[in-house]
């Protein structure tokens, strides 16, 4: 097997997209943001976070910011409760949450919580469990998750709990191992894992895995290495992790490196992009492969970043 | 995903993009550029095209100009970057101010999807055009959302629209049949199943899942025997038993098709997992399905326990255990679950 360019992954992050005239580039435009989170965190899990100037994504991720206390996806963007999560997140890795009005970004996804205690995304009100995992884990980072109605929005994510114990993104939404993440996340960040069918769930997660060790999001499906993010974190906070194949799935992610100019895809031989290498460095630190940060399943950050929200002042 | 439609293609090739600042309708506008800051983190480098579209969005936006020329404009700003949410919440102010008539809206959107069908702030708009619409647009929605399925039977969007279409607008009548059809084009489709289950168990003019168990465990059974290797057959079956486990483990069809497939000693993972569960659950199982595990044991498997003159639950606990040692060789990749399987069925001391 081969091993983690990680030298390699850390300057195909930093140099990301400078190549002229690619799609991506152009339809990452919106989500600058998440693009930001995705690169930085990578690059904090590989231990390479202070070649970045904190000072320069900081200003201008605060120029994003809304009158609304919504973040855009870049300047001058609408707010959306997905950027806003992705902005939350990037301040807490350079520990600068204290840069934003913490009450008026908690107003802002307070405002977004539904009467039956779904969340929507925005003004115009597409409602989606990710949205609720966004909501509950932007506020417990601000230490505002008593803002919303807790108890109405875990009643809302277990209505949308399958027969196969997994989770969709609407009450009878198909199973989905991304929206199974957002649903068990929530559910862990608020204490309410108990309400999961752990054994039946981590059994449909551990059948994700496929022959050649990646994993798919629902049966039949292709395998890709975003879900060794998504299905992986799962059954590591169900406790269940221990039921795939972790070499397998390691050789899975390693197979999918573009080992001459750094970067991760979503398969073997496909092109890279920051998305997925992302997922793939997140999916190697829960399988605590050597050299790497670990990562927080629920809050989809360093462990130590956890850690010193919660556990310092 | 499949590319827009040939002569749509062809026209496009025809009439060369003009750009913007060539067009005599926007000689007032000044564009404005994106103000990405000092240094961006994920620098991006924009096409020309898309990157002038994106500025006079950018000014017709600040100004709010809700005219005619500016929802022309959101339609090419959208074919370059479908997901922009700005410019799809822009353009439906713009339809609401102009009160365009949303049919021909409809029809803006299949020619996006026909793009890029992928894109929530699609989906989304889709469904705030249906909602405005109401009931009347019912069909047309489930005709929409049959037309992608046709291309993907598994597309995530689609469904969740058309599962939202059926509660909202209604349209359940033909529904378990669309099932039917697209599950015997493949049985595999998992989305296919999911919708199942979500019809027989919300459909108002289908009595509920209790209502349809017996026509549907049926129904079941014949798609596990022709493919016992579908995981979502299996799951399904179960589905059909939600909250009543003792009916599902007296009931002698389960077990029945779970010999059958036993016997055949081929794709019998999901039937032995199964039976696995009954026993876990309270089911006795009897002799044929006794000799049917023992003839799936391999001779170095451990067989001290089938050796015993054992009786009543004792010998039951050891079938169980054979059972998971024999998963454990044919599903290795799992080869953990199934040891922690056996492993919570030692009595505890």
């Amino acid at each position: 097997m081969g091993e983690l360019a990680t030298e390699k992954h850390v300057r195909y992050i930093l140099s990301v997209e400078k190549r002229k005239d690619n799609f991506e580039s152009v339809v990452m435009e919106h989500l600058r943001i998440n693009g930001a989170y995705w690169g930085l965190t990578a690059l904090d899990l590989l231990g390479k976070l202070d070649t970045v100037d904190v000072d320069e994504v900081v200003s201008w991720l605060m120029s994003c910011l809304h009158e609304s206390g919504g973040f855009g996806g870049n300047v001058g963007h609408d707010p959306h409760i997905l950027y806003t999560l992705s902005a939350v997140q990037v301040l807490a890795l350079f520990d600068k949450l204290d840069v934003i009005d913490v009450d008026k970004v908690t107003n802002y996804i307070v405002s977004l919580q539904n009467e039956d205690g779904s969340f929507s995304g925005d003004m115009w009100g597409e409602v989606d469990t990710r949205f609720s995992y966004i909501a509950i884990c932007c506020l417990s980072i601000l230490h505002r998750l008593e803002k919303i109605d807790v108890e109405k929005a875990v009643k809302y994510i277990l209505s949308c709990k399958n027969m196969d114990g997994g989770f969709g993104c609407t009450p009878g939404g198909e199973s989905h191992a991304g929206q199974i993440f957002c649903c068990v996340g929530a559910l862990a960040i608020t204490g309410s894992l108990d309400l999961v069918d752990k054994d039946l769930l981590g059994w449909w997660l551990c059948e994700r895995q496929v022959k050649s060790g990646g994993l798919n999001g629902r049966p039949e499906k292709l395998p890709d290495v975003c879900y060794s993010w998504w299905v992986l974190s799962s059954l590591t906070m169900i406790d269940r992790v221990h039921w795939i194949s972790k070499e397998k799935l390691i050789k899975f992610i390693i197979d999918c490196q573009d080992t001459e100019n750094g970067g991760i895809s979503d398969r073997p031989d496909d092109a890279v992009d920051v998305f997925h290498t992302f997922f793939g460095v997140a999916g190697l630190s829960l399988l605590e492969y050597p050299g790497l940060k670990p990562i927080d399943p629920a809050y989809a950050l360093p462990v130590d970043v956890v850690n010193r929200i919660f556990f310092t002042k | 995903m499949e590319s827009r439609s040939g002569d749509r293609e062809g026209e496009e090739e025809q009439h060369r993009r003009v750009p913007l600042r060539e067009r005599p309708e926007w000689s007032d506008v000044t564009p404005l550029p994106q103000n990405d800051g000092p240094n961006p983190v994920v620098p991006i480098q924009y096409t020309e095209d898309f990157a002038e579209v994106t500025d006079y969005f950018r000014a017709v936006y600040v100004a709010d100009e809700r005219s005619p020329r500016a929802l022309a404009l959101t339609d090419e700003a959208i074919q370059f970057n479908s997901g922009n949410y700005t410019v799809w919440h822009f353009r439906r102010l713009i339809l609401e101010s102009l009160k365009i008539d949303l049919h021909s809206e409809l029809g803006f959107v299949e020619r996006m999807a026909a793009g890029n069908s992928k894109n929530y702030q699609m989906w989304h708009h889709r469904r705030w055009v249906a909602e405005k619409l109401g009931p009347e647009a019912g069909n047309i929605e489930l005709e929409f959302t049959k037309k992608i399925l046709s291309i993907d039977a598994k597309h995530y969007h689609a469904w969740s629209h058309r599962k939202w279409v059926l509660q909202s607008l209604g349209g359940w009548e033909d529904e378990l049949n669309y099932c039917t059809e697209l599950l015997e084009e493949d049985i595999f489709n998992n989305s296919a199943w999911s919708q199942r289950y979500f019809v027989i168990t919300r459909s108002p003019f289908l009595g509920g899942l209790k209502a349809m168990r017996e026509s549907e465990v049926l129904y079941t059974i014949g798609a596990i025997e022709a493919y016992p290797e579908n995981e979502s057959s299996w799951r399904y079956l179960r589905g059909l038993y939600k909250g009543e486990t003792t009916s599902w483990v007296n009931d002698p069809q389960v077990s029945s098709v779970c010999l059958k497939i036993l016997r055949t000693k081929s794709n019998y993972l999901f039937a032995l997992s199964t039976i696995l569960d009954l026993i876990c659950s309270g089911y006795q199982p009897n002799e044929d399905i006794r000799d049917a595990i023992d003839a799936l044991k391999t001779t170095d498997m451990d067989k001290q326990n089938s050796d015993v003159d054992d009786i009543g639950d004792q010998k039951i606990l050891n079938m169980a255990g054979s059972i998971c040692s024999i998963l454990e060789q044919v599903d290795p990749i799992r080869v953990n679950y199934w040891i922690w399987r056996k492993s919570r069925l030692l009595p505890s001391t």
